[in-house]
């Protein structure tokens, strides 16, 4: 049951993505681009895509757990550290690069050609290889 | 009037919260990208990995099934293999860094209002900002 939960899950988050037209890199970078032909096609997905979060979050609040028995996950330490600011730092450069974050990269992968098959094949590598870097130090409280 | 590609993005968006909705409340898990990859590929994940397996192949294959069906949507990915392999290792390391990416700390971690997740995501919406600055402005080559 768990596993047909997350198949369906994944499908209707890749449904979405393709959808909502986050699979096309020209609209992510346009969102970026604000200092040229600015595009705030992401400012709707991102917004519609919060919206029925806010109401899980608010049943999950009230619940110990899911629906299938596994715990609400409990939030993270509110800490704004070193790793999370220069991981999303790195994380937001790469994204501009090349217009592709994680999701988009695997809704492309079946069908957009070497290109998504080469920036899938980095960030895995990426992925293998970050438990092996340095990771810079310091810790604020938020 | 508004835009199509505005309502879509909208349309888009709700579906993709829906299915970050189904996952938290039926599953108990966070839907992001990045942690559901990178936790099958450095083990961490060990434990539930088919559950990701399952996720995965529903985000992979669903968009693919639609490119079939009804012809597959332009990704405007660039044809620059170092473009594409920097953006790559830069998404994979980042993302696994700060454990989380536009779905796991915008989608997710916003809605539930995380310090951490939005803290995370202004990191790599400026951070991407300004990438784009300089890359398609300056260097152009973006």
């Amino acid at each position: 049951m768990r596993l047909l939960v997350a198949l369906f899950a994944g499908g209707l988050f890749g449904a979405g993505l393709t959808v909502s037209g986050m699979t096309d890199t020209d609209k992510v970078q346009g969102w970026l681009d604000l200092f040229g032909a600015w595009d705030p096609t992401l400012a709707f997905v991102l917004g519609g895509a919060i919206l029925p979060m806010l109401g899980a979050w608010a049943i999950a609040r009230r619940r110990q757990t899911a629906m299938l028995g596994a715990p609400i996950p409990a939030p993270a330490d509110p800490v704004i550290d070193a790793p999370l600011v220069t991981g999303s730092a790195l994380f937001g450069a790469g994204w501009a690069l090349a217009g592709l974050c994680p999701g988009p990269a695997l809704a492309v992968l079946g069908y957009g050609g070497w290109p998504a098959l080469a920036f899938f094949a980095a960030m895995t590598a990426g992925m293998i290889a970050q438990p092996f870097l340095p990771v810079p130090r310091g810790t604020r409280a938020a | 009037m508004i835009p199509t590609e505005w309502i879509l993005g909208l349309v888009g968006g709700l579906m993709i919260g829906c299915a970050a909705a189904v996952f938290l409340l039926v599953n108990g898990r966070i839907m992001g990208a990045s942690g559901i990859l990178g936790g099958l590929l450095d083990g961490t994940g060990r434990g539930n990995a088919g559950e990701r397996m399952a996720f995965i192949a529903g985000l992979v294959g669903v968009p693919l099934v639609i490119a079939l069906v009804s012809g597959a949507p332009d990704t405007n990915l660039t044809t620059s293999l170092p473009i594409l392999v920097i953006a790559g290792l830069f998404v994979g390391v980042g993302t696994r860094m700060a454990n989380g990416c536009t779905s796991g700390h915008g989608v997710c971690g916003i809605s539930r209002f995380s310090v951490r997740g939005i803290a995370a995501t202004l990191v790599y919406l400026i951070a991407g900002g300004i990438v784009m600055y300089v890359g398609r402005h300056m260097l152009g080559v973006i």
